[in-house]
């Protein structure tokens, strides 16, 4: 059959647009990641045992099976209990609650490091116990995991090529579509491959931006 | 073919890394037996020069012999690598951290090389352990690794994983620097033991006195060339340069 | 929760959890051997070697794994390569999971002491003896752990092979949600099987880390 890369200019549009919604996707899902792991690491270290314990559970469970198992249980789920979201939203939850758990755990790591010293310096100055995991704790962690919390965000890019799969018409998707119309696979997720690896080179020219930010201001 | 005066010859050593000069026009020969200390303040390039001997360092100008024989040869990629094998097979070295293999026991560190380049079978190899390891003091803990042995310890172990090679000179590079005070002694006595033996040796040392005590020479170094040589009461009694008695002058200080 | 539903197809997915399995083990030796590979080809004292290895990690990991599959069993056969859905899984997640373990192989390879190689240097070991007398066995010491993490990673990376119809545990579940909308219970069937796989394989990394440490 061959390779023909000529049928590549009347489908861009269509793969650009895919480009863009997996710019969004990632995005969407990197915030949920990034704020749910901060809520999930302060519980899964502050809460009371009923809390705390569920939570736990939870990120086992998160961190012990595929986020492809975890979108199809969440997006058919979500219908079964009659909540029909749309897929992009499933989507943006699904990646982000599976990232939002590692990030939690490197979060969880740095607070342990920083509360020893710092907050009994904050209660010392009579901030309450709330208040100085917020104002002192959790900021000088989330500061430190940073890099690392990077890292979780560009593999949170490449592993938004799974929500193709529930249905959001991203990169992967719109290259399948591309596929559909002219059955050339090959060039098409080339074609998506080229994308996803400019996003991803993009990616770690900002971390690599923030972490010299983070380095001059320590 | 060598007269005993020139069983290790260092012709017009040059080294630079980059534009950093670290050895100019260094030339030293040191006869068979013969010990010699190198001496200087912190990056005078002593150890780049004993580092170059063994070619662990390539010198960028000069020549290196040993009884007879250049080390620093120009030969195709493939030959080279083969003659310098050889070559440092005959020239054992000692660094300041050691560098024992962790994974090995005290036995292994010993054999590993002999076993390998010389063919010599478990029992032979087993026997020559026995013999370096003994002569070092190291015998009980032959079965030891690394990690459980003291800082004079390890470096003991390394002298005696370093003489199974049954080298014709031996080098040292700050062997008592890494060591706590109260472990010096130990391995200036095994050091000692081989000088009495006649073992052909070049030592950079922070020590003056036991340079005094040991060595049939001195050189002493400062921004990479010779500055002053002699014998120990010489350089150490009565120093000829202003470099070599602000040096010693500095050194004294410090010991005291 | 539909205990009788999950009783009558826990079969199914106990034979789908071999296939997980089987899957896992064969990228798993590909990943390393392709690991292995990059890292001698990162570490080679060969510019354009070098270049080679970096490039393969860059494109690798700098790619979705889920495209990198597709390009290879749909388009395969466009450039002659005709693959089953189990071979493109297997050669597709092994290529993948070997960049990442040539970063982990190499890494640990960089970081054992350079007193090490010359000190075996300095016996007169050539450069390839030093290297796997000395070097090697120290790193490999090193790696256990991180490649536990590749590991981890990988095993869950199979899940990928769902989308190209290979009938493993995720495919599985996927199937039965399909077919009988009970979302949670498949999920807990699969879930379960996946955790206790990811477990065992993290207590037996764990063993074999403290069995080869150096003490
Ligand atoms: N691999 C290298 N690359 C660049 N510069 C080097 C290298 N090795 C040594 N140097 C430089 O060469 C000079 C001499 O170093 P050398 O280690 O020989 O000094 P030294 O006399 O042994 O000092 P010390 O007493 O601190 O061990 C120093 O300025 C050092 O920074
Ligand atoms: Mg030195």
């Amino acid at each position: 059959m061959g390779l023909d890369f000529t049928v590549i200019p009347k489908y861009l549009d269509v793969v650009l647009l895919g480009c863009l919604w997996t710019i969004a996707i990632t995005v969407a899902a990197a915030l949920v990641s990034f704020f749910g792991g901060i809520l999930l690491a302060v519980v899964a270290l502050y809460a009371p045992a009923v809390i705390r314990l569920p939570f736990r559970a939870f990120e086992f469970v998160f961190m012990g099976t595929p986020l492809l198992l975890q979108l199809f249980l969440i997006y058919f789920g979500l219908v079964q209990i009659g909540i029909d979201l749309p897929a992009f939203v499933a989507g943006v939850i699904g990646l982000g609650l599976h990232f939002a758990v590692y990030n939690s755990e490197l979060i969880q790591t740095a607070i342990l490091a920083v509360d020893r010293g710092q907050m009994e310096a904050a209660r010392t100055l009579g901030l309450s116990r709330t208040q100085a995991l917020r104002k002192v704790v959790v900021p000088q962690a989330v500061r430190a995991v940073i890099p690392p919390i990077g890292n979780n965000m560009i593999a949170l890019l490449k592993d938004s090529a799974l929500v193709s799969v529930i249905g959001v018409s991203e990169l992967t998707l719109s290259a399948q579509r591309a596929i559909g119309a002219t059955y050339r696979p090959f060039e098409f997720y080339l074609l998506a491959a080229a994308f996803y690896y400019v996003i991803n080179l993009g990616m770690e020219w900002v971390q690599r931006r923030i972490e010299r930010r983070i380095a001059i201001s320590r | 073919m060598t007269e005993s005066n020139d069983f290790v010859q260092i012709r017009h050593a040059q080294k630079s890394f980059g534009t950093l000069e670290v050895l100019k026009d260094i030339s030293l020969n040191v006869a068979r037996g013969q010990i010699v200390a190198i001496i200087g303040p912190s990056g005078s390039g002593k150890s780049t020069l004993l580092r170059a001997i063994n070619d662990l360092d390539a010198l960028t100008g000069g020549e290196v012999w040993l009884d007879g024989v250049q080390v620093n040869k120009k030969l195709p990629h493939r030959q080279y690598e083969k003659h310098i094998n050889e070559m440092r097979q005959q020239i054992g070295m000692v660094f300041q951290h050691f560098n024992l293999f962790p994974h090995m026991t005290a036995r292994e560190n010993v054999t590993m090389a002999p076993k390998m380049l010389k063919g010599l079978t478990a029992e032979e190899a087993d026997a020559l352990a026995e013999e370096q390891l003994d002569k070092v003091g190291m015998l009980e803990r032959i079965d030891y690794y690394p990690s459980q042995l003291s800082g004079g310890q390890k470096q003991r172990v390394a002298i005696a994983r370093a003489l199974a090679m049954k080298p014709k000179l031996m080098l040292f590079d700050e062997a008592t620097s890494a060591l706590d005070p109260e472990l010096v002694g130990e391995v200036n006595q095994v050091m000692k033991k081989l000088a009495e033996e006649h073992m052909t040796m070049i030592i950079v040392t922070h020590e003056m006195d036991f340079a005094a005590s040991v060595c049939d020479r001195v050189l002493f170094m400062d921004q990479g060339v010779v500055v002053e040589e002699g014998p120990p009461e010489q350089v150490f009694g009565n120093p000829q340069k202003d470099r070599t008695r602000a040096f010693l002058r500095k050194e004294l200080d410090e010991t005291e | 929760m539909d205990i009788d539903l999950m009783m009558r197809v826990y079969p199914f997915f106990l034979e789908a959890a071999w296939t997980t399995i089987l899957l896992s083990v064969l990228t798993a030796l590909l990943g390393l051997a392709c690991g292995a590979l990059g890292a001698a080809a990162r570490l080679s004292r060969f510019t354009s070697l070098r270049l080679l290895g970096a490039t393969y990690v860059s494109i690798f990991r700098g790619t979705p794994a889920l495209i990198q599959l597709f390009i290879l069993y749909f388009g395969g056969p466009q450039v002659g390569i005709q693959l089953d859905a189990f071979e493109a899984g297997v050669i597709g997640l092994g290529i993948n999971a070997g960049a990442y373990m040539t970063e982990t192989i190499r890494g640990a390879i960089i970081s054992i002491d350079k007193g090490q190689r010359e000190a075996a240097r300095t016996l007169g070991l050539s450069q390839f003896q030093a290297f796997y007398k000395v070097i090697l066995p120290q790193a490999a010491r090193l790696m256990v752990r991180p490649l536990g993490v590749n590991l981890n990673m990988l095993i869950k990376a199979t899940a990928l092979v769902a989308a190209i119809s290979v009938v493993e545990l995720t495919y599985t579940a996927q199937r039965y949600i399909g077919s009988t909308y009970k979302p949670f219970e498949m999920f807990l069937l699969a879930g379960v099987l996946y955790m206790i796989i990811i477990y065992a394989t993290g207590r037996g990394v764990s063993w074999l880390d403290r069995k080869v440490r150096i003490t």
